[in-house]
């Protein structure tokens, strides 16, 4: 047939879209970092590194840093956990699988503000249900050391879903020879959870920490509609933060600096754990 | 004794699951006056008064219709362009195979708030600030990786036998895509729109940038923003947010089996 490239046309609309909506805007935004920009006043100068040199001093973004190394490995680290009893318990046998199934997707499917709303009600002092329950009076998303505490609960409660999917898929690869065999040869039970599952499921753990990880960086929604920040900026994630800078205070500049550090970030993380997945798999 | 450990187990997940939607639901049915006491847990007497206000008080429907606008042709078009680069991808020699597809898959990593202000920056300029085609193009392009994604695995369980046969009866490439591969591979074309419409109803960051009056507002921005006079409005947000989050679990009862075999697709089979 003729054309040895032939499928290239049908490839380029969905290359010509991804470079000018996701990868000209990161151009862009690597280019904005290095200018002072404030949008209301027309201001645009090259000012070079001086927004990284003023980012490196600013107690601000170190705060929001520590926030979301916090809220990442708090929340990743408890979703995998509970992902995993989840996906565990769905690998069993018993009835009403499919109807569990879609229960256990439900967290997932509820739009992330919707989810923030309903918890910042559960979370409220006066009238919350979870003070009624445990008779007490705390003031969850009014203290600086629960606040943190509990957007990482309402992300582990919204994201445990799509953890325990993907393990229970990674479960369900593992051959049920292998069980046998080791049954046969007198394993128990946590020998052979933790010599044939948990090597045999890893590579799988990995793409799951991967993806978590790098959507867990880069919270927004949640916390943003929960707390907003607060109180005193200690739910105040890179993500928020930079947001604020860029459309409550409209310095475009120092706001696209921000938004360089989280990508960076992001790729960095995805680099490690792609890093850890080639040694995982080709010992 | 072990069954009754598996079964409470089961239905302790069960409850962590639904619990908050569920008080969610149990709140919107409450009298203003009760939603300021605990006990009782539950309504003494049912109202439907938070849904008679959300539905008609507020331009909510409006919010609705947009949400359901930005939904519906975001699917379409991230389904057009992304079965096309799938079916391209999976079944024809493509120059650079590898680096497109390692291209696509790092797209879907950049975060939004890395592309978010050039993007808000190129909208104004081309004056299409407060439109819903801000929104539909920029759900499009960012679901595209996840479209093309699913559907190249789908296209690539098709046996090649298939496409050739195709050609050979006289369909060109194109044709024998619309009218042998397509209807193929409708189960992914299923997966994939389910996991698009999902994103573009409950996305939040660019809806909140892009738009700015309730002319172009959607679902999740007027739930952030839900207007407040004096109080916060508990029960009118619960009412709402019943409303926005129904048919997503309708469509997770439906196609329970559709959305794992999307989440999964590539990312453990490959």
């Amino acid at each position: 047939m003729s054309g040895r490239d032939q499928g290239s046309r049908f490839v380029l609309p969905a290359v010509i879209a991804l470079s000018l909506v996701t990868v000209y805007p990161v151009l862009s935004v690597l280019y904005l970092s290095l200018h002072r920009k404030l949008l209301i006043f027309d201001i645009s100068e090259f000012t070079g590194f001086d927004n990284y040199r003023f980012l490196l001093a600013d107690d601000r973004f170190w705060n929001a840093f520590g926030n979301t190394a916090y809220f990442t490995m708090m929340s990743v680290s408890l979703e995998l956990l509970l992902g995993l009893g989840i996906a565990l318990l769905l690998n069993r046998t018993f009835r009403f699988k499919g109807v569990m199934t879609a229960l256990v997707l439900v967290p997932w499917a509820i739009p992330t503000v919707v989810s923030a709303r309903m918890w910042e009600w559960i979370y409220n002092t006066d009238f919350g249900i979870l003070n009624h329950l445990l008779g007490m009076k705390i003031n969850w998303l009014g203290s600086p050391f629960w606040a943190m505490n509990a957007a990482v609960v309402m992300d582990v409660w919204k994201t445990t879903p799509f953890v325990a999917i993907l393990l229970l898929a990674g479960l369900k690869m593992i051959p049920q020879d292998l069980y046998q065999a080791a049954r046969i040869d007198g394993a128990g039970r946590w020998s052979i959870f933790g010599r044939i599952t948990l090597p045999l499921l890893m590579p799988v753990v990995i793409v799951v920490l991967i993806f978590r990880t790098m959507d867990a960086f880069r919270v927004f929604d949640a916390v943003y509609v929960l707390t907003g920040g607060g109180p005193a900026n200690t739910t105040e994630t890179l993500s928020i933060y930079a947001y604020k800078v860029l459309f409550q205070t409209l310095q475009f500049g120092y706001g696209s600096t921000l938004a360089v550090v989280v990508f960076l970030c992001v790729g960095a993380i995805s680099l490690l754990y792609l890093g850890a997945l080639r040694a995982e798999v080709e010992p | 004794m072990k069954r009754a450990g598996l079964v409470l187990a089961v239905l302790a997940v069960a409850a962590w699951c639904l619990g908050p939607f569920l008080w969610q639901a149990v709140t919107s049915v409450k009298p203003d006056a009760e939603l300021t006491h605990l006990p009782p847990l539950l309504p003494t007497e049912p109202t439907l008064a938070h849904y008679r206000s959300v539905l008609s008080g507020t331009p909510f429907l409006r919010f609705i219709a947009n949400s359901a606008v930005v939904a519906t042709c975001t699917t379409l078009l991230s389904l057009a362009i992304g079965s096309l680069a799938a079916f391209g991808l999976a079944k024809l020699r493509v120059r650079f195979k590898g680096l497109i597809l390692l291209f696509v898959l790092s797209a879907s990593m950049f975060p939004p708030i890395a592309t978010v202000s050039p993007l808000y920056i190129i909208i104004r300029a081309l004056g299409l600030r407060d439109t819903l085609w801000a929104l539909i193009m920029t759900y499009t392009t960012f679901t595209l990786p996840l479209t093309v994604w699913v559907l190249t695995n789908f296209f690539r369980e098709i046996p090649d036998e298939i496409y050739r046969a195709s050609r050979v009866d006289g369909c060109s490439s194109f044709q024998s895509f619309v009218r042998v591969m397509l209807p193929l591979a409708a189960p992914g074309i299923v997966t994939a729109g389910i996991l698009v419409f999902i994103f573009s109803w409950n996305e939040f960051l660019f809806a909140l940038t892009f738009t700015a009056t309730e002319s172009s507002r959607t679902v999740p921005v007027a739930i952030a923003l839900f207007p407040g006079m004096h109080e916060v409005p508990w029960g009118d947000i619960a009412a709402a947010s019943v409303v926005v989050t129904i048919p997503l679990v309708v469509v997770v009862f439906i196609f329970q089996r559709r959305i794992v075999e999307g989440l999964t697709a590539g990312s453990v089979k490959g």
